[in-house]
């Protein structure tokens, strides 16, 4: 039952060219650091990239976009991300841009074993060309599939030696859910006890979705937009 | 004059009542928190999950694991929650949220919402805002009437590529209030000192003007 691995080097040792990945975060708020450096050095290439955001141009995914480390993204929302925008409009990358509720639905469908999920969201624009569409209660409602994704990539606030994870505040966001669907699943969190510590009640993963953890090292958890009041 | 953003967020905020779940998106929409009437007992809601929304932390508190969905460092007021991106929007889809408040590019006659994408210029996402308007039941939109060239923003139909079809019910501009029902604008109140006319030469969709259209009281 010890999932424990020494570092995010042994962690996505065996992620290679062309993998699918999914990686938790919301902007760069509760992005996996360690192992997104571990893949910059790794130098893995031709990733398809499942994450809300691909970070900023010289943080989070936006460092393996720079290294052109990526063949596609799909995301919610391109943002301040010049680099990300660039490669986008030149077709350099492959982009699909889906609604971000679809975005998560879509990893908790595959998290419970089923196989889609209907949404409303895209209903009437170009994110519904080519899905089915079905009518309940006079409603139309897109099919979405449930994601397949050979590696999920998350970072949580404290996890257990059987793979138990705690989030802390909005740093949760897609972590718990892509937690949930990766045929691999691995984990890097700022603190790493031995399993029997955590409180039952207050776990928000359980440890048989994880395959992979261990404790991350100098996060820098960096803030994209620092905005503060005065008194 | 012509309202600025603030006096547009300040508007907007009338459109808000006691016990409301609110969501408010980027730009002029998160300016309608700094209005909330005193004594208002309303919860904000952070599609990245959080209900709860506080205002901006004091220097020297800010929380990187603590943003909103703008990715701008906040804090949480008493009785605050958080939780997944699916359960946010799960509450999103679910019809739990009162009033959603947006931004758009283009809004038309038929409530028809545009606000990610300029093909070939310009692609920002969709992030939330199609799951917003394609479940919230009262949306407000908030926006210039024209955009910098002048040209009118408020279409017979949008040009841009939607977010959502026939969801808009209220468009709160810098120059006007409109309604949007029967495929067709409806003026309900104009920006103080703009004149009916000047509305009307700016709004390129059908526009239904009553006898009196009262100015905006700050």
């Amino acid at each position: 039952m010890n999932k424990v691995v020494a570092d995010a080097r042994t962690a996505i040792s065996d992620v290679q060219d062309g993998a699918v990945l999914m990686l938790g975060g919301f902007g760069l708020c509760g992005i996996p650091e360690n192992c997104i450096a571990a893949l910059v050095e790794k130098q893995v290439t031709q990733l398809t990239c499942i994450s809300n955001n691909a970070g900023v141009d010289d943080f989070g995914i936006g460092l393996l976009l720079k290294q052109h480390q990526v063949k596609k993204m799909i995301s919610s929302y391109v943002g301040e991300n010049a680099e990300f925008e660039r490669q986008l409009l030149s077709g350099e990358l492959e982009v699909d841009l889906i609604p971000q509720g679809t975005l998560a639905t879509r990893c908790l469908a595959a998290g419970y074993g089923m196989p889609a999920i209907y949404t409303p969201a895209g209903v009437g624009t170009e994110v519904a060309m080519g899905k089915e569409i079905r009518n309940f209660n006079g409603k139309d409602y897109l099919m979405e599939l449930a994601f397949e994704a050979d590696f999920a990539i998350v970072k949580a606030w404290k996890g257990d030696t059987h793979g138990n994870l705690i989030f802390r505040a909005t740093s949760r966001n897609f972590n718990p859910l892509m937690a949930m669907a990766g045929k691999i699943t691995i984990a890097e969190v700022e603190e790493l006890v031995p399993a029997g510590t955590l409180d039952p009640d207050a776990i928000h993963t359980p440890g048989i979705y994880v395959n992979r953890i261990f404790q991350g090292v100098n996060y820098e958890k960096r803030i994209e937009q620092r905005t503060t009041r005065t008194l | 004059m012509a309202l600025n953003k603030e006096q547009i967020a300040q508007r907007i905020a009338r459109e808000l009542r006691d016990g409301y779940y609110v969501n408010l998106g980027i730009g002029i929409p998160t300016l309608v928190a700094n209005y909330i009437p005193t004594g208002m007992n309303l919860v904000l809601q952070s599609e990245n999950g959080l209900l709860g929304m506080g205002p901006f932390p004091l220097t020297g508190e800010e929380d990187p694991d603590l943003i909103n969905a703008g990715k701008q460092t906040i804090t949480t007021v008493p009785g605050s929650v958080f939780f997944d991106s699916a359960m946010s929007f799960g509450m999103i889809r679910a019809g739990r949220v009162d009033l959603t408040v947006l931004g758009a590019m283009e809004v038309s006659q038929q409530g028809d919402i545009a606000n990610w994408k300029i093909p070939g210029k310009m692609v920002k996402g969709m992030g939330g805002a199609m799951d917003l308007v394609a479940s919230a039941q009262n949306i407000v939109v908030a926006m210039m009437h024209t955009n910098p060239k002048g040209e009118s923003k408020l279409l017979p139909a949008c040009a841009l590529p939607l977010t959502g079809k026939r969801c808009v019910k209220r468009v709160v501009s810098d120059l006007a209030v409109l309604d949007i029902r029967d495929d067709r604008f409806h003026l309900l109140e104009r920006a103080p000192g703009v004149s009916v006319d000047y509305i009307r030469e700016r709004t390129a969709g059908e526009l239904v003007v009553p006898d009196e259209v009262p100015e905006i009281q700050f």
